[in-house]
């Protein structure tokens, strides 16, 4: 197929991926072997002859399954930023990007293109990383006595004078993310929604599929259980 | 120690702490090898699953040729007054039917 596809260039592509590189295809083609020239002309007619979501999304469901890896090298790097919000290790991210991508593949016949691919890929995997939390649920940390120095210095500071403290401290990310693994699968993906990724509530119940009153809900009390732990800071801390 | 503020500022550093967009080398790959491996799969408890009703469906079959000849061998077939339609409502009914005595 890569072959044949490479032949079907017009001169002009064939210009723009070098001539010299398909003339030689054409004089390596009986000698049973694809050569690099041809396989960079495949990658530039792939840049060239570039489809859009709603056309991938087609291809694939008629069979072509290499038209999935054209969408998940498009999306991967989005997946892969939402995953490292909920997960720690770079091998749970990986995980969760590849159980989206999967679920992606085995539910395609559900997307109805009411709304852009990309929603829907989004709203996939917001789901898998709540299903991730769920299921790590029990691993959450529950107490903050272990604070690094640096974390127990930013936390010294802000007490002295509040507004110094930096927030662009590597203690308060560290302190930060220790904070939301305290917190319930729910809270925290709200928290992370609403308040870090400043989504708005109409949003998050379209990502969710939760309804817009709930997401409103649960932001109050995930605010409500995110206050909670930091008054167990304090009595663990200053107290 | 002032809470709400305290809360405020880590929130803040959250949002500051963009996380990367990196993705591992030819991940896009590892997926798709993994989309084969999962199609394979499927493919494979169907054809475990076809293979087994084929394996059981043979038995069944020569058992039935078996059962008929004998049947039509030792003359069970004929001088029966029932018609086919009676004769399965009968043995439907066998176990509901109280004995004659």
């Amino acid at each position: 197929m890569g072959r044949a596809g490479t032949t079907a260039l017009n001169p002009c592509q064939a210009e723009a991926f070098g001539g010299l590189g398909l003339r030689r295809e054409s004089h390596h083609r009986n000698r049973g072997w694809l050569s690099p020239f041809v396989v960079n002309a495949e990658r530039a007619k792939s840049v060239l002859v570039e489809r859009n979501d709603e056309e991938l999304v087609a291809a694939v469901r008629r069979g072509d399954t290499a038209s999935f890896e054209a969408l998940v090298r498009k999306y991967q790097p989005r997946i892969f930023a939402t995953a490292r919000r909920y997960a720690r290790r770079e091998s749970e991210v990986e995980d969760i990007v590849q159980e989206v991508f999967i679920k992606a593949y085995q539910k395609l016949d559900t997307f109805r293109g009411d709304a852009p691919f990309e929603h829907w890929l989004m709203r996939l995997a917001v789901r898998t990383c709540y299903d991730f939390l769920r299921v790590h649920q029990r691993n959450r940390e529950h107490h903050f006595s272990d604070l690094s120095e640096p974390e127990k210095d930013w936390l010294d500071r802000f007490v002295a004078e509040p507004d110094q403290a930096p927030e662009n401290a590597e203690a308060a990310r560290t302190l930060v993310k220790r904070l939301l693994e305290m917190l319930s699968p729910k809270a925290r993906l709200v928290i992370t929604l609403l308040e870090i990724e400043e989504r708005s509530v109409k949003e998050i119940a379209a990502l969710t599929g939760w309804s817009v009153s709930l997401v409103k809900v649960r932001a109050f009390r995930a605010r409500a259980e995110m206050r909670k732990c930091l008054q167990k800071l304090k009595r663990e801390q200053y107290l | 120690m002032n809470l709400a503020k305290l809360q405020e500022k880590l929130l803040a550093a959250a949002r500051l702490d963009r996380p990367s967009e990196q993705v591992p080398y030819a991940f896009e790959q590892r997926i798709m090898a993994r989309l084969r491996q999962v199609a394979q799969d499927s493919t494979e408890v169907w054809t475990a699953w076809a293979r087994m009703l084929w394996r059981a469906a043979t038995p069944c079959l020569g058992l039935t040729v078996v059962l008929v000849g004998l049947a039509a061998f030792t003359g069970a077939l004929q001088g029966t007054s029932l018609s086919l339609g009676e004769g399965l409502e009968t043995a439907v009914y066998a176990v509901l039917t109280e004995p004659a005595d």
